[in-house]
């Protein structure tokens, strides 16, 4: 009955479903883009930028997503840098169980063969840094212990080097060269994707200790020491531990700050979930407005049905409707209107979310609590929006309604 | 003699129309048994669309006494009202008053969802209603592919799905042809026959000879109350 109602004036039905629509497409398409970019940021984004179970220790913060204002940033260049030594007594005190490296990295350019690759990333690192990172190799071999204590100058290259430096021919094996020294090519990174649409393959990794050192780590300086717990459960206690030992080296009192970081992925995404915190805070309050204009414009469509109607409800009480029989036929006709509304809505944000999965590298995560409460708000603003029309219908007096045109 | 079906006393309804009091009834008392035909008439302004509103128990008297069945209905609540037109009183109204989007099986079960009968109940209650005043075959049609007569029919298979008590129409022959009128007429004196009680309303003496009792209201009171001596015979 109700649905026939609306299928006989599709047009204003229509009309009267857009502030429902709108709004449970709201809901569902903006908590599926957060909680999309949350697994993103967490999954792609901290885990394959920083490592799992890993932090870094660090000068100063090195992926920063909050706001920082200018004292801050300049007291962060003041503090002490991370030096060789002091990355070394860190490892020797470190009794939690981790795997540590020294990492530091620049841009330079490459030539091979006459050809250049500009910006390139230059890391200067340990063998347990490709553990770390968790990389597969495709071909050749990392380099070992006694290359990076030798200072041999060798490369395993990111596959997007191989690929565009080297244009499918065999990279192991040949001479590339950086900054005026030539390095030996023995080992290419499987590919890695992209983040951000931006490549995680355009990278060649050295010991720490080769010959271009002095371009990325010069006078024995380190932009930071990796450490990876060796499972989640030590991790806290692996940072406790690395703290307790930078602040004794240092000789910080106990009121003093630390001037140094230690960064996490979960840090690094601080900022991230400030922003996305404050997306999900707003959502009520957006969902909220076009919900309130959708119910109004579905209060008036139905106190037109009403007047349009009155003859009917005339001769529905003639023939012995009672109040409520004539309240619930309204009520349930607008929570069906409402409803259909939340229905389409459902049906827009999940199409908006997977539009935005297919135009970015975001995943569409639909929650299923958000098509739930898409459904209770479309059923709860269709009464709420309903009872007055149907109160009005409900006392209407028989003797005047069947007199109505 | 049959049992009265409606006992009225003393009935007064007044009207307040821009301060100045109307009085529709002033003192009506009537006594209808079962099975009756009854044409209530007179000129408008007599009363007679209140005396059929306040029998049809859609309006309630400001004075008197109304006993329909044995139950005295003038006090009731607006829902107990209700109760009381769905399971006592049948409607036919002169512009039939059908739901224009149902069908007509569906106009004849809706006093049955109201009564809280069950679909299947509803629909073989229905249907056996409009095969009763010759419609079998056009259930599913709404009401306008039926012509005036068939959409009246629909009316008077609607007012009696419930069994109730009395008939009530008012005007029903008010938008009909002559010829159209007369099969409706024929279809009242049948239910009649079958034991039906009928109360009809009208200004038109040629539908009133139909009735074997006129009552003529005029300015509120009964001015004269009567058999048909051709129907009585």
């Amino acid at each position: 009955m109700a649905l026939g109602m609306i299928r006989a004036q599709k047009l204003k039905s229509f009309f009267s479903l857009i502030g429902v629509l709108i709004g449970v497409t709201f809901l569902i398409a903006v908590v599926s883009i957060v909680q999309g970019m949350n697994v993103y940021m967490e999954d792609q984004f901290a885990n394959r930028l920083v490592g799992l179970n890993t932090f870094q220790l660090r000068q100063r913060p090195g992926i920063v997503t909050g706001d920082v204002d200018d004292a801050e940033w300049r007291a962060w260049f003041r503090r002490p840098r991370i030096s060789y030594a002091d990355a070394r007594y860190v490892r020797e005190r470190m009794t939690i169980p981790a795997v540590t490296s020294f990492y530091c990295a620049d841009r330079m350019t490459l030539t091979y063969n006459g050809k250049e690759a500009k910006d390139i990333e230059l890391q200067g690192t340990e063998p347990s840094y490709f553990q770390i990172k968790n990389f597969e190799l495709s071909a050749g071999r990392i380099f070992t212990e006694q290359e990076t204590r030798a200072g041999t100058p060798v490369l395993v290259i990111g596959d997007l080097i191989a690929e565009k430096l080297f244009e499918g021919t065999d990279p192991l094996g040949k001479s590339v060269t950086i900054a005026g020294l030539p390095y030996r090519v023995i080992g290419v990174v499987a590919k890695q994707g992209t983040l951000f649409g931006i490549s995680l393959d355009k990278f060649v990794t050295m010991p720490y200790s080769a010959p271009g050192r002095r371009h990325i780590c010069p006078h024995n300086i380190l932009d930071e020491l990796q450490v990876q717990a060796e499972n989640p459960a030590v991790m806290q206690e692996a940072m406790d531990e690395v703290e307790g030992i930078m602040r004794g080296r240092r000789r910080l009192k106990p009121s003093e700050e630390n001037n140094f970081s230690l960064q996490t992925a979960e840090g690094a995404l601080e900022g991230w979930k400030k922003i996305s915190g404050i997306m999900m805070m707003a959502l009520p309050g957006l969902v909220a407005i076009s919900l309130v204009v959708g119910g109004i414009v579905i209060m008036n469509i139905m106190l037109m049905a009403v007047s349009e109607r009155t003859r009917e409800i005339g001769i529905r009480k003639a023939l012995g409707a009672r109040r409520s029989d004539i309240l619930a036929q309204f009520v349930v006709e607008s929570a069906t209107l409402s409803l259909l509304g939340a229905a389409f809505g459902i049906g827009a944000g999940i199409g908006l979310a997977f539009l935005v999965q297919a135009l970015s590298p975001l995943p569409a995560a639909v929650a299923p609590w958000s098509v739930g409460v898409g459904v209770i708000l479309g059923i709860s603003v269709g009464v709420v929006a309903g009872v007055y029309p149907a109160t009005r219908a409900a006392k209407l007096d028989p003797i005047t309604a069947l007199r109505a045109e | 003699m049959n049992p009265e079906v409606i006992r009225v006393r003393d009935l007064e309804r007044r009207y307040d129309m821009g301060g100045e009091t109307i009085h529709a009834l002033r003192g009506v008392s009537l006594d209808i048994r079962r099975n009756e035909y009854l044409a209530i008439m007179g000129p408008s302004g007599s009363g007679k669309s209140t005396m059929m509103n306040v029998l049809g128990c859609l309006d309630t008297p400001d004075g008197g006494e109304y006993w329909l069945n044995g139950q005295e209905v003038s006090r009731l609540t607006d829902d107990a009202l209700a109760r009381v037109r769905n399971k006592e009183i049948g409607f036919v109204f002169q512009t039939f008053n059908l739901l224009p989007r149902a069908t007509a099986l569906h106009n004849v079960e809706l006093p049955l969802v109201y009564a809280g009968i069950g679909s299947k109940e509803r629909s073989r209650m229905a249907i056996d209603a409009l095969q009763r005043v010759g419609l079998g075959d056009r259930m599913h049609h709404r009401p306008n592919e039926l012509s005036g007569g068939q959409r009246q029919r629909v009316a008077i298979a609607r007012a009696l799905v419930n069994r109730p008590s009395i008939l009530l129409a008012d005007e029903p022959t008010g938008n009909l042809d002559s010829t159209t009128s007369e099969e409706i007429m024929a279809v009242f004196s049948e239910l009649h026959r079958l034991g039906q009680t009928v109360i009809m309303v009208t200004h038109e003496p040629d539908i009133a000879a139909f009735a074997e009792r006129v009552v003529v209201l005029r300015d509120g009171r009964v001015e004269s109350d009567r058999l048909n001596r051709e129907s009585a015979a």
